[in-house]
C-alpha cells in the first residue's frame, strides 16, 4: 500500500530521514515509536507530502506521489490523517467539519454527505454532539470528531500523529477504543504513539526510529520482549524504569 | 440647553439638507464609513505585502507605513488640500480631500490588521484543510480567511471608531462635518459655547463608545467559539509542533 | 509649478515663522508629556484598585475621553470652559495666551487616557502568579511589586507608551484649530502669504518625521537593550 524506497529528508544541515525503506501493506497496523526527535511524525508526514523529501520516493497504492502530474489533492483524500492537535474547524459545527471535504473535495450532494457524516459520528459515539462547536467539546471528544472527518472521505488509509499525546489521561482511551476498532474493520493504520500498550495489543508490526532511521522492525511480541537493537533496548528499559539510569 | 437642540438638532445632524448640502453628523458617518469601506481592498493588498517574501514588495509598503504613521493626518490633509491642486490643475474639495487622507489613513492601519489576521490563524487549520484534500484556494476560502475575518471584526469595528473621530479633521479645511456645524451653531448662539461643545462632544461620545461597547461584545462572542491557539505562541509548553518528533 | 525654493526654508520671514512654530510644537508636547504621564499613572492605578467605586472613575474618566475626538476636547476647553467662569477672569484668560493653556490642558487629558491603558495593559500582561511565587518566597508586598511585577511591567510597558509619545507629537497637530502658533498653523501662514505649499509643508513634515522617526528609534533600542524575557 505504502512504499518507502530510500527516502532522505534534510532540514538545512539537518538530516532527519535518512535511507528509509520499509513497505506497509494494505490492511496492516503498524505502529512508529521512539524517542523524541527520532523522526517518526517526520515519516509519517511525507506519506501525504506535507512534508518534502530530499531524494528517494514513496509509492501509494502503486503510484510514486511526487510524480510530476500526480493530483496532490486527490492524494491526500484518500489518506486520512489525525493531528496531535486534532486541528478541528473552530467555526464549523462537528457535522460540518465532516461534511466539508465530501462537499468541497468529493462533490458529493449535501443530503447525502450530512448522512454518511452522521453515521461516522454515530461511529465514533459522537451523534448527539452534531450540532456543537469544537469549543464546546472536550480534547477526547474533539479528537474522535476528527478521526470521523478524517474517515468522511473513506479513505483506505489512515495517519495517526501521536493522536493522544495532547489528552488528559482519563480521556486516551475512548480514542483508542476508536482506533481499535477501525483495526476491526480492516483498516490500514500507521500510528506514530508513545502509547506501548496500543502497540503491544493491536499493532501487526513494530518499527523502531532514533536519530531518522528505523533501527529496528519486529511484531509487538519480539520487540517488547526481546528488542534487538542496542537503543531499542535502552529506550524500553527507559520506559520501564525511567528512575534506573546508572549515575 | 434644551432650547439649543430643540432648534438646532436637525441642522446638526444633516446639515442644510435638502436646501443645501448635507452635513453634520450625516457627513461624518457617511465619511467615516466611506472612507472604511475604499480603505478595505488597499488594506488588504498591504496587508499582503507586508507579509509577502518579495523584498521589491514588502519594502516600499513598510517605508509608506512608516511615513504615514511618521506625521499627522492633519499635515497629510494639508499637504493634499493645498499642494494637490498645483499638480493636478484642479482644487480638490473638502469632502474628497478629507476622503483620499482617510482611505490613506485607514489603509495603512487596516494592513495591520489584514496581516494579524491571517498570521493568527494556527498553522495546523491549513494543514488539516490541505490534508483533508482541499486545494489551497479552498483551504484559503474555506478554512482560513473565515477564521481570519472573524477575528478581525473587532479591530475593524475599532478602526471604523478612529476613523469617526478623525472625520472631524475635516473641520480645519472648512468640511460641514459635526464639529464645524457646531461651531456655525456656537457663532449663531454666541451665548451657550459650554452647551453647544459639550453637546458635541456627547454625540461623539455616544457614537464612539456604543460602536466600542459593540466591538467589545463581538470580541467576547468570537472568543467563546475559538479554541485555544496552542501552536501559535511561542511561550506555551505545548508549542512543540506536531511534525517535530 | 516653480522649483523647490530652498533658501526659503533657511533665511528670512518665513524661515521664522516655521522655526518659532516648531519650537511651540516642542514646548506644547514637553509640557504635555510631563503632565500626562503622571495622571495615566494614577488612572491606571485606579482601575486596577481593588475598589469598585475607583475603579468605575478610572474606566469613566478613559472611556469619556477616548471616545471624543481631540478637535472637540479643545474646542471645548478654549471655548466652552470659560464661559463657566465669572466674567473678569475669562477676559483675563483670553487677553493673555490661553489658547497655548487650553491646548495644553486638552492634550494632557487626551493622551493620559490612552497611556493611562498602556500601564494597565502592562502591569496586567504580568501573570498574577508572579506576585504569588514572591509573595510564596517570603517577599512583602512592595518588595514583591519592585523586585518581580514592576521591572517586568516596565519593560512591557515602555514601547507601547513611546508609540503613545509619536501619536502625542503627530497630535500637537491640532492645536492650529484654536489658533496656537505652532508648526501647522505657522505652514499654513506661509502658505497663504507665499503660496509656496511645498516648501511650507515639506518643512513641517519633515519635523514631524524627525521626532516620531527618533522617538520609534529610541524604542527599538530599548527594546533590544532590556528586552522583555517570557517563559
Amino acid at each position: 500500500m505504502i512504499q518507502f524506497n530510500q527516502v532522505n529528508k534534510w532540514y538545512g544541515d539537518y538530516h532527519a530521514l535518512v535511507d528509509i525503506d520499509e513497505t506497509i501493506a494494505k490492511g496492516e497496523v503498524v505502529v512508529v515509536c521512539g524517542p523524541s526527535g527520532s523522526g517518526k511524525s517526520t515519516l509519517i508526514r511525507t506519506i501525504n507530502r506535507l512534508e518534502a523529501i530530499e531524494s528517494g520516493s514513496i509509492t501509494f497504492d502503486g503510484e510514486d506521489i511526487h510524480r510530476r502530474g500526480v493530483d496532490l489533492n486527490r492524494l491526500r483524500s484518500r489518506i486520512g490523517f489525525v493531528f496531535q492537535q486534532f486541528n478541528l474547524f473552530p467555526h464549523l459545527t462537528v457535522l460540518q467539519n465532516c461534511t466539508l471535504a465530501p462537499i468541497e473535495v468529493g462533490g458529493a450532494r449535501p443530503a447525502q454527505a450530512h448522512q454518511k457524516a452522521m453515521a461516522l459520528l454515530d461511529r465514533v459515539g459522537l451523534a448527539h454532539k452534531a450540532d456543537a462547536w469544537p469549543a464546546e467539546l472536550s480534547g477526547g471528544q474533539q479528537q474522535r470528531v476528527a478521526i470521523a472527518r478524517a474517515l468522511a472521505m473513506e479513505p483506505p488509509v489512515m495517519l495517526f500523529d501521536e493522536p493522544t499525546s495532547a489528552l488528559d489521561p482519563e480521556m486516551v482511551g475512548e480514542v483508542l477504543l476508536v482506533m481499535q476498532g477501525l483495526v476491526r474493520d480492516g483498516m490500514t493504520l500507521v500510528v506514530v504513539t508513545h502509547e506501548m500498550g496500543f502497540a503491544r495489543d493491536v499493532a501487526h508490526r513494530v518499527l523502531f526510529m532514533d536519530q531518522g532511521r528505523i533501527l529496528e522492525r519486529a511484531e509487538p511480541h519480539a520487540f517488547f520482549n526481546h528488542p534487538q537493537h542496542p537503543r531499542a533496548q535502552q529506550f524500553l528499559a527507559d520506559i520501564r524504569t525511567p528512575f534506573a539510569r546508572a549515575p | 440647553m434644551l432650547d439649543l437642540i430643540h432648534d438646532y438638532w436637525l441642522y446638526f445632524l444633516v446639515g442644510q439638507y435638502p436646501q443645501g448640502p448635507l452635513g453634520g453628523v450625516a457627513v461624518t458617518v457617511l465619511l467615516a464609513a466611506l472612507a472604511l469601506l475604499l480603505a478595505m481592498p488597499v488594506g488588504l493588498l498591504l496587508g499582503l505585502a507586508r507579509v509577502s517574501t518579495i523584498a521589491a514588495l514588502r519594502r516600499p509598503v513598510t517605508v509608506l507605513v512608516y511615513l504615514v504613521r511618521g506625521i499627522p493626518l492633519l499635515l497629510m490633509v494639508f499637504w493634499i488640500y493645498f499642494f494637490l491642486p498645483t499638480v493636478t490643475g484642479h482644487k480638490t474639495d473638502q469632502f474628497s480631500t478629507m476622503l483620499i487622507a482617510l482611505v490613506v489613513f485607514d489603509g495603512v492601519y487596516l494592513a495591520e490588521i489584514v496581516r494579524a489576521g491571517i498570521q493568527g490563524v494556527p498553522r495546523g487549520q491549513y494543514e488539516a484543510a490541505r490534508a483533508l484534500g482541499l486545494a489551497h484556494r479552498k483551504a484559503m476560502r474555506r478554512v482560513i480567511l473565515p477564521q481570519a475575518l472573524r477575528s478581525m471584526l473587532p479591530s475593524l469595528v475599532n478602526q471604523f471608531v478612529s476613523t469617526i473621530k478623525a472625520t472631524s479633521l475635516g473641520y480645519i479645511i472648512g468640511l460641514t462635518e459635526a464639529s464645524f456645524i457646531a461651531t456655525q451653531v456656537n457663532s449663531q448662539v454666541f451665548v451657550h459655547p459650554t452647551a453647544v461643545y459639550l453637546l458635541l462632544s456627547l454625540t461623539y461620545f455616544v457614537l464612539c463608545f456604543g460602536l466600542s461597547r459593540f466591538a467589545f461584545a463581538l470580541e467576547k462572542r468570537l472568543a467563546r467559539r475559538a479554541l485555544p491557539h496552542m501552536a501559535r505562541s511561542p511561550g506555551s509548553p505545548t508549542a512543540s509542533a506536531a511534525s517535530n518528533a | 509649478m516653480p522649483g523647490f525654493d530652498l533658501p526659503l526654508l533657511l533665511h528670512g520671514q518665513y524661515h521664522d515663522w516655521l522655526v518659532a512654530g516648531l519650537l511651540v510644537s516642542l514646548k506644547l508636547a514637553g509640557l504635555t508629556i510631563a503632565c500626562a504621564l503622571p495622571l495615566a499613572i494614577a488612572v491606571a492605578l485606579l482601575r486596577l484598585s481593588p475598589h469598585r467605586g475607583l475603579q468605575w472613575i478610572g474606566a469613566s474618566y478613559v472611556e469619556l475621553i477616548r471616545n471624543v475626538p481631540l478637535i472637540a476636547h479643545l474646542l471645548f476647553w478654549y471655548f466652552g470652559a470659560p464661559e463657566l467662569l465669572p466674567d473678569r477672569v475669562k477676559e483675563r484668560l483670553y487677553a493673555g495666551n490661553y489658547e497655548f493653556v487650553a491646548a495644553a490642558i486638552g492634550l494632557t487629558l487626551y493622551a493620559a487616557a490612552f497611556m493611562a491603558e498602556n500601564i494597565r495593559s502592562g502591569i496586567r500582561a504580568i501573570p498574577a502568579v508572579q506576585f504569588e511565587a514572591a509573595r510564596a518566597l517570603g517577599l512583602g508586598f512592595v518588595a514583591a511589586m519592585r523586585r518581580v511585577v514592576l521591572p517586568q511591567a516596565l519593560r512591557v510597558t515602555v514601547p507601547p507608551l513611546l508609540s503613545q509619545t509619536v501619536i502625542l507629537w503627530n497630535d500637537t497637530s491640532i492645536a492650529t484649530v484654536i489658533g496656537v502658533g505652532e508648526m501647522m498653523y505657522q505652514a499654513a501662514r506661509v502658505e497663504t502669504a507665499s503660496f509656496r505649499s511645498a516648501e511650507a509643508f515639506g518643512f513641517v513634515t519633515a519635523a514631524y518625521l524627525a521626532g516620531s522617526l527618533a522617538l520609534t528609534a529610541v524604542a527599538g533600542w530599548i527594546h533590544r537593550r532590556w528586552p522583555v524575557r517570557t517563559l
